[in-house]
């Protein structure tokens, strides 16, 4: 069964290439089938090989499949080969199963759209180069998936390009992770340079070989693949390519933006984790971005207005957990939530994209509201998953693997309470923004009539998400309630398990029942805010304190002003100033000089024919007396 | 036969050559154009036969011949441009046929 891996990413490819072909000549339905069916078969396969992966693990719990070599340049020789271990079976799943359920969304959502093949064209390519980007087995092919994913985000993001805003937003997205993409593919030399070979498993045995702990090379090539992922996964400081990236559609957002691409970086990060081991400073590093942006991008959640930007800010938030754990160890805890996050926020996603087409297009927070009557699927679906996000206790899957970051960023070595308090006070923000757009979308009077209804596929795909946001939790659960460890034993195969934390138990009850009061207190801080005093945020807003306060969290922590005032306008200036190319001038000189010369020449060209008799004899004369005077000379 | 010294035959022929270098330059009419430059090829001609009879040898009219037949292509050639400049522009003057200029 494993042998069929090379299939997994093929399929996708296959249907790309089908619909980039033909998509346009097929009908609307052979166009839905080809896209939905090509990622299918690629989830009943992944679903297959997981199995048979999980029951019957291969020596060495991994299975690599040399496919052929790349190209043989000197002592480089990269292959194309896929490599399966536990943390790759679990992004394979994810990526194949919550992209076969968004692809059955989008054929409907999408049905009205104009470039419909397009959209499922682009949709297979990206899913196949992130199937490409999780099985690599050297870090070459790695990324080629990486820069696959990028570009279909670019072409996804712009997929109505008769906006000029749209473009704008897929060029910020492409340039902002360029600069983390550039930072990565230095890494790579710098790895190959030092160690000889790009194949990821080669490279962790030969640095831990190499390079003694904390040594100068793994720290630079450990801060190299870390400016990757940042910019791949919008953590700061190149976090403000995302919310602008909402100018996608819905199930872009839900499979680009929220579930599998923005979360390459922490599968980067995962998958050579073992130069991260050696790099403490680096390791370190990691967890401080992260809390930093869990918290500033949950405060900007906080005053979006916007539902689709409230959920970017809340993904770039979820991922700062994500990098967190990465960076004091629990690189399981880090992957669980990578789970978790996917079905929840795909959910959300889905659910914003429904309430949207629903209301007309509008986007708008303050104009939706009483939606819970109208949509009553969608609401329970949404608030299924808003409830994961916000990680309300016991119930949904969002507590188990929050609860477990912060129980390691407590309790592992570089870990410590500021780190846990970062998490914490992230959680009670996680509530109250998640909460403040369920109540604002559906609760209250209506304000904008509804036109369109979900349909089959959508209810199907919304129902399957929210059961995973409930139910996926139950596969860790921590000791205290019940010691299920079924998902970190699977991940125990190829990640190392986190340093055991080993706290007092009165600190670990302190530690669970926090995680289980904060988020709470951040969902009824949300109700007492916009249920039951729903002047008093208004009325905070209009004192100027506030509105600037507002005006400031509104624009992401000044960040995009920042980066332009540095970066954009000097640039621009520049290019200004060298309009007329300073290389350019001598060209430009030469082609000036000729056409002056040959003004001078056509001048000659009188038409009098007794002229250019005149200019014969002359140069007659001239040419017998040049040789009669050169004949004289000795 | 062997009267003419070398000299005298080969001014002649310049003097020639520069009668008709003139009429080329000064001469509107296309006619005496043409006139003109058989004066030139004529004493071109001379100065082969000239040079001929100075040397004894036969290669000298050889030549003459040669240009007898290039001048006579020549008149044909002219001839025929004559009357299509007089077909398009009713004139003979060359200066007034000249558009195709710059």
């Amino acid at each position: 069964m494993l042998h069929c891996l090379w299939l997994i990413p093929t399929l996708p490819f296959a249907g790309f290439l089908i619909l980039a072909m033909a998509g346009t000549r097929l009908p609307h339905r052979a166009v839905a089938s080809v896209g939905v069916g090509a990622t299918g078969l690629s989830a009943v396969l992944a679903l297959l090989i997981g199995a048979d992966y999980a029951l019957r693990p291969p020596a060495g719990n991994a299975f690599a499949q040399p496919l052929w070599t790349w190209m043989t340049v000197g002592g480089f020789s990269p292959s194309i080969s896929l490599y399966l271990d536990a943390l790759s079976v679990v992004m394979t799943l994810v990526v194949t199963v919550v992209g076969f359920f968004i692809f059955l969304y989008s054929a409907e959502n999408m049905g009205q759209e104009e470039g419909y093949s397009r959209f499922f064209a682009y949709m297979n390519l990206f899913v196949g180069s992130m199937l490409t980007l999780v099985l690599a087995d050297n870090l070459l092919v790695l990324y080629l998936g990486w820069e696959g994913v990028g570009l279909c985000s670019y072409l996804l993001i712009g997929f109505w390009y008769r906006d000029a805003g749209n473009i704008h937003a897929a060029n910020k997205a492409f340039i902002v992770t360029r600069v983390g993409d550039t930072a990565l593919a230095i890494g790579l030399i710098l790895l190959f340079l030092q160690l000889d070979t790009l194949s990821i498993r080669e490279i962790l045995a030969r640095a831990q070989a190499q390079w003694p702990h904390g040594s100068e090379a793994a720290t630079w090539a450990a801060l190299l693949l870390l400016g990757g992922a940042v910019g791949k996964s919008a953590q700061l400081p190149l976090q403000t390519w995302l919310p602008d990236a909402m100018a996608g559609p819905s199930p872009v957002s839900a499979l680009i933006h929220a579930a599998t691409m923005v979360t390459a970086g922490v599968y980067l990060i995962a998958r050579t984790h073992g130069i991260f081991t050696l790099a403490p400073e680096v390791q370190l590093l990691v967890a401080v971005i992260g809390a930093v942006t869990l918290l500033l991008a949950s405060a900007s959640a906080l005053v979006q207005w916007d539902i689709k930007r409230v959920l970017a800010w809340s993904t770039i938030s979820q991922i700062g957990y994500m990098f967190l754990a990465l960076g004091v160890g629990a690189w399981s805890a880090a992957i669980f939530h990578f789970l978790t996050h996917a079905f929840f926020k795909a959910l959300l996603f889905l659910g914003a994209g429904v309430v949207i087409a629903a209301l007309a297009d509008e986007h708008d927070l303050h104009r939706m509201g009483g939606l819970r009557r109208e949509l009553p699927i969608t609401f329970w679906t949404f608030l299924a998953g808003a409830a994961s996000l916000a990680a309300l206790p016991l119930v949904t899957a969002g507590f188990y693997s929050k609860d477990l970051i912060l129980n390691q960023a407590w309790g592992s070595s570089p870990g410590g309470p500021l780190l846990w308090a970062a998490g914490l006070g992230g959680a009670f923000l996680t509530g109250l923004y998640t909460f403040r757009m369920v109540f604002l979308a559906f609760f209250g009077e209506s304000k904008t009539p509804v036109i369109r209804k979900p349909g089959v596929a959508i209810t199907v795909s919304l129902v399957v998400f929210a059961f995973f946001s409930l139910a996926s939790g139950f596969l860790q659960m921590p000791a205290l309630i019940a010691p299920v460890s079924v998902y970190s034993d699977f991940l125990s195969r190829s990640l190392p398990p986190a340093a055991a934390a080993t706290v007092p138990r009165t600190t670990e009850i302190m530690l669970f029942l926090s995680a289980l009061i904060v988020p709470v207190f951040g969902v009824a801080a949300s109700w007492w805010l916009y249920i039951r005093e729903p002047g008093l945020p208004a009325w905070v807003a209009q004192k100027p304190a506030g509105a600037a306060l507002h005006r400031f969290l509104l624009g992401g922590w000044g960040f995009d002003s920042l980066y332009d005032t540095l970066f954009v306008r000097p640039f621009i200036f520049a290019a200004r100033l060298n309009r007329d190319d300073f290389v350019d001038l001598v060209y430009g000189g030469l082609a000036w000089c000729s056409a002056q010369l040959s003004g001078r020449l056509v001048q000659t060209q009188s038409g009098m024919i007794r002229r250019y008799a005149v200019g014969v004899l002359l140069g007659t004369v001239v040419a017998l007396g040049l040789t009669l005077f050169f004949k004289e000379l000795p | 036969m062997n009267g003419i010294p070398l000299e005298q035959g080969l001014i002649v022929a310049g003097l020639l050559f520069a009668l008709g270098a003139a009429g080329v330059l000064i001469r509107r009419d296309v006619l005496f154009i043409l006139l003109s430059l058989e004066i030139m090829i004529n004493a071109a001609g001379l100065a082969f036969v000239t040079a001929g009879a100075m040397w004894l040898q036969p290669d000298g009219q050889v030549m003459f011949v040669f240009i007898l037949a290039v001048a006579a292509v020549e008149v044909a050639v002219g001839l025929a441009l004559v009357l299509w400049l007089y077909h398009w522009f009713r004139t003979l003057d060359v200066d007034r046929a000249s558009r195709m200029r710059g």
